[in-house]
C-alpha cells in the first residue's frame, strides 16, 4: 500500500472508530457512558438506555467526563432509588455532573429534609389546584391570542411562537413578573442551565454568574414590594411572607439558587412537552386522527406526551451509606443517577413503551415527574396549560405539519428542542 | 393485623387485612382497592392519596401534620375529615378503621 492511501486508510478507520458511537451495541458493555450530552443531541440515546435495561440495568460507568457514576435504568429500582432519600441523598447535587462549590447556589429540589419540606411548603400554594382554577381563564385567553397570531399556511419555528411565549406567560403569572419584562425569564433559565455539569457549555461559569447576579438583583427589588403588600399567591409573595423563608434575602445565594429552581423547573420542561407533543402527533398520525374524533382524550394525551418526551432526562442522588442494589455495591459518596428516560420505555412496565398513544391505559404511571418527597411540585400546572393548549389547538387546526428535523437540546439533562419548523393547516 | 374498609364514592366497600406498621395508602395499594392514585409513591407530595375519615374514627387517626396540611390544598372537595391516607399509620388502635373516598383524584 502506498503511504497516501494507508494514510486514506486510517481516515476511514478513525471515522469509523469516531462513528461508534452511535450504535451502543457495538461497544464493549463497560465502556458505555450514557451521560454524555451529544447522544441526546443526535437522538441516540435509546438504543444505549434499551441495552443497558436488558444487560446491566444498574451500570458502573468508571470514567466519564462528570467522574464516576451509577446508572439506574428500569422503572422500579427508579421508583425505589428516589423513595429512598434516607439513603440516596440530593444534596448538594442533582445532575450528574458537580457544580463547582464557589458557585453552589442551594436550592430545595437539592436539599434533604427538613431544610426541603419546610421551603417546599412555602412555595407550593402557588401551584395548587385551588390557586390554578383562578388562573385557568387568564392561561386559556393567553393561548388563545398566541394561537390566533398565528401564520397559517406558511413555515415558522415552533419553538419561538408557541412554546417558549406560552411557558414564559405561565411563569410570568406564577411569579407576578412584569409582564413587559417577561422574557428575561427564560434569559435567566437558560443562561442558569448552560452549564458544563450538563454538558451544555456555551457559557462559563463566570458569565453565567455575572448574569444571574442581575437575576438576583431584579427579584430582590420584588421583594421588597411584595414583603410591604400583603400576602398574595405568586412565589416571591409567599416566599417573602413565609415564616420560614422570610428572611431568605439574607442568603443571596439561597434566594438566588431557590428562583432558578422556581424559574428553570417550569421553563425547558413545560416549553418541549409542547414541542414535543406536536412532534409525537406528526409523526403518528392515526392518532392525531383519534385525538380530532375524540377531543376528550386530550388530559390522557397530556399525560402521554409527558411520559414520552421526558423533559428532563434524569435526576441524581449521591449515597450517603454503602448500599447493595439489585446485587451491585453502591459505595457511600457515589453518584447514582436515575434515567427517566429509560424508565419511561421499560417494557416491563409499560406496554408498548415504544409507542405514542394518546389513549392509553394507565397514562399517568410515568417517571417524567419523578417521584418520593422531590416529586414534581408544578405537575399540574403543567398538565393543564398543556391540556388548554391541546383544546384550543384542536379548536383551530385541521393538522400542524412538521417540515424540516427538529432540532435538539445538547444536554443529558434537558431532553427538548431548539427549532421545530411546521406549517398550520387551517379547519 | 389491622382491619380497613375503604368506601368508593359509588359505595362499593372493601375490606382489607394488613400488617400494622404500613400506612392506609399501602393497605389500599397492595390490596388493589381502586381509587387510590399515590402518584408520589406515599412521599405527602403528590395528594394523589385523599381520604376521608369516618367520624366515629377521627379522634384514634391524631392531626395532620404540616406538609400534609399543606399538601391537601392540592385534593379537591377538601372537608374537616379529610386526609392524606399515606401520613396516616396503621396501629392495631385502629383495628376497624373506615374510610371513604373522593370521586376522583385528579
Ligand atoms: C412537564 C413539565 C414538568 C416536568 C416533566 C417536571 C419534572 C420534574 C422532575 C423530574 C422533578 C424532580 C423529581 C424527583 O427528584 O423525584 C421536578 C421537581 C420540581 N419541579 Fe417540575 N417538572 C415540570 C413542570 C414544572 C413546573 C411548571 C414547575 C413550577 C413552576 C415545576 C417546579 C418544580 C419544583 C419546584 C421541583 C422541586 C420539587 C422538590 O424538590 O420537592 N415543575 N420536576
Ligand atoms: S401518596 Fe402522594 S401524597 Fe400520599
Amino acid at each position: 500500500m502506498s503511504q497516501a492511501a494507508a494514510i486514506d486508510q486510517q481516515r476511514v478507520t478513525d471515522t469509523q472508530n469516531a462513528e461508534a458511537w452511535r450504535d451502543p451495541w457495538s461497544l464493549p458493555l463497560e465502556s458505555l457512558d450514557p451521560a454524555r450530552a451529544i447522544l441526546f443531541k443526535e437522538n441516540v440515546h435509546e438504543e444505549y438506555f434499551r441495552r443497558l435495561r436488558q444487560e446491566d440495568p444498574v451500570h458502573y460507568t468508571a470514567e466519564s467526563e462528570f467522574g464516576a457514576y451509577w446508572s439506574i435504568t428500569k422503572y422500579n429500582d427508579i421508583v425505589a432509588v428516589d423513595s429512598n432519600h434516607k439513603i440516596f441523598s440530593s444534596h448538594k447535587n442533582i445532575v450528574v455532573g458537580d457544580a463547582p462549590d464557589e458557585f453552589y447556589s442551594p436550592m430545595f429540589i437539592a436539599q434533604d429534609p427538613p431544610i426541603h419540606d419546610v421551603q417546599r411548603r412555602a412555595a407550593q400554594p402557588a401551584v395548587a389546584p385551588t390557586q390554578l382554577a383562578d388562573l385557568e381563564a387568564l392561561i386559556r385567553q393567553r393561548v388563545c391570542s398566541i394561537l390566533d397570531d398565528l401564520p397559517v399556511g406558511v413555515e415558522f419555528n415552533w419553538v419561538d411562537r408557541v412554546s417558549i411565549e406560552l411557558t414564559t406567560q405561565m411563569l410570568a403569572t406564577l411569579f407576578d413578573f412584569p409582564f413587559e419584562d417577561r422574557h428575561l425569564l427564560p434569559y435567566w433559565s437558560d443562561v442558569a442551565t448552560a452549564t458544563p455539569s450538563t454538558g451544555r457549555s456555551d457559557v462559563t461559569f463566570e458569565e453565567r454568574n455575572k448574569v444571574l447576579q442581575e437575576c438576583l438583583n431584579y427579584f430582590g427589588q420584588l421583594w421588597h414590594q411584595r414583603k410591604n403588600e400583603p400576602r398574595k399567591f405568586d412565589f416571591i409573595s409567599l416566599l417573602a411572607h413565609d415564616p420560614e423563608t422570610k428572611d431568605m434575602l439574607d442568603n443571596p445565594m439561597e434566594f438566588l439558587g431557590n428562583l432558578i429552581l422556581l424559574i428553570v423547573g417550569g421553563n425547558d420542561t413545560t416549553r418541549n412537552s409542547i414541542s414535543g407533543g406536536v412532534i409525537q402527533l406528526s409523526r403518528a398520525p392515526e392518532q392525531w386522527e383519534k385525538l380530532k374524533a375524540n377531543p376528550a382524550l386530550v388530559p390522557n394525551m397530556v399525560s402521554e406526551i409527558i411520559r414520552y418526551q421526558t423533559p428532563l432526562a434524569h435526576m441524581r442522588r449521591t449515597a450517603l451509606e454503602d448500599i447493595e442494589f439489585q446485587g451491585k455495591q453502591i459505595k457511600k459518596g457515589d453518584r447514582v443517577v436515575m434515567w427517566y428516560i429509560s424508565g419511561n420505555r421499560d417494557e416491563e412496565v409499560i406496554d408498548e413503551a415504544d409507542k405514542f398513544k394518546v389513549d392509553r391505559e394507565n397514562a399517568r404511571r410515568h417517571v417524567s415527574f419523578g417521584f418520593g418527597i422531590h416529586r414534581c411540585m408544578g405537575n399540574r400546572v403543567a398538565e393543564m396549560q398543556l391540556r388548554i393548549l391541546w383544546e384550543e389547538i384542536l379548536n383551530r387546526f385541521e393538522r400542524i405539519e412538521v417540515v424540516g428535523e427538529p432540532e435538539r437540546v445538547l444536554s443529558n439533562f434537558v431532553l427538548g428542542y431548539t427549532r421545530l419548523p411546521v406549517v398550520l393547516h387551517a379547519k | 393485623m389491622p382491619k380497613v374498609t375503604f368506601i368508593e364514592f359509588d359505595g362499593t366497600a372493601h375490606e382489607v387485612d394488613v400488617p400494622a406498621g404500613g400506612s392506609v395508602m399501602e393497605a389500599a395499594v397492595s390490596n388493589n382497592v381502586p381509587g387510590i392514585d399515590a402518584d408520589c409513591g406515599g412521599a405527602c407530595a403528590c395528594a394523589t392519596c385523599h381520604v376521608f375519615v369516618n367520624e366515629a374514627w377521627m379522634d384514634k387517626v391524631g392531626e395532620r401534620g404540616d406538609m400534609e396540611q399543606s399538601m391537601l390544598d392540592f385534593a379537591e372537595n377538601v372537608r374537616s375529615t379529610s386526609r392524606l391516607s399515606c401520613q396516616i399509620v396503621l396501629t392495631d388502635e385502629l383495628d376497624g378503621l373506615v374510610v371513604d373516598m373522593p370521586e376522583a383524584q385528579h
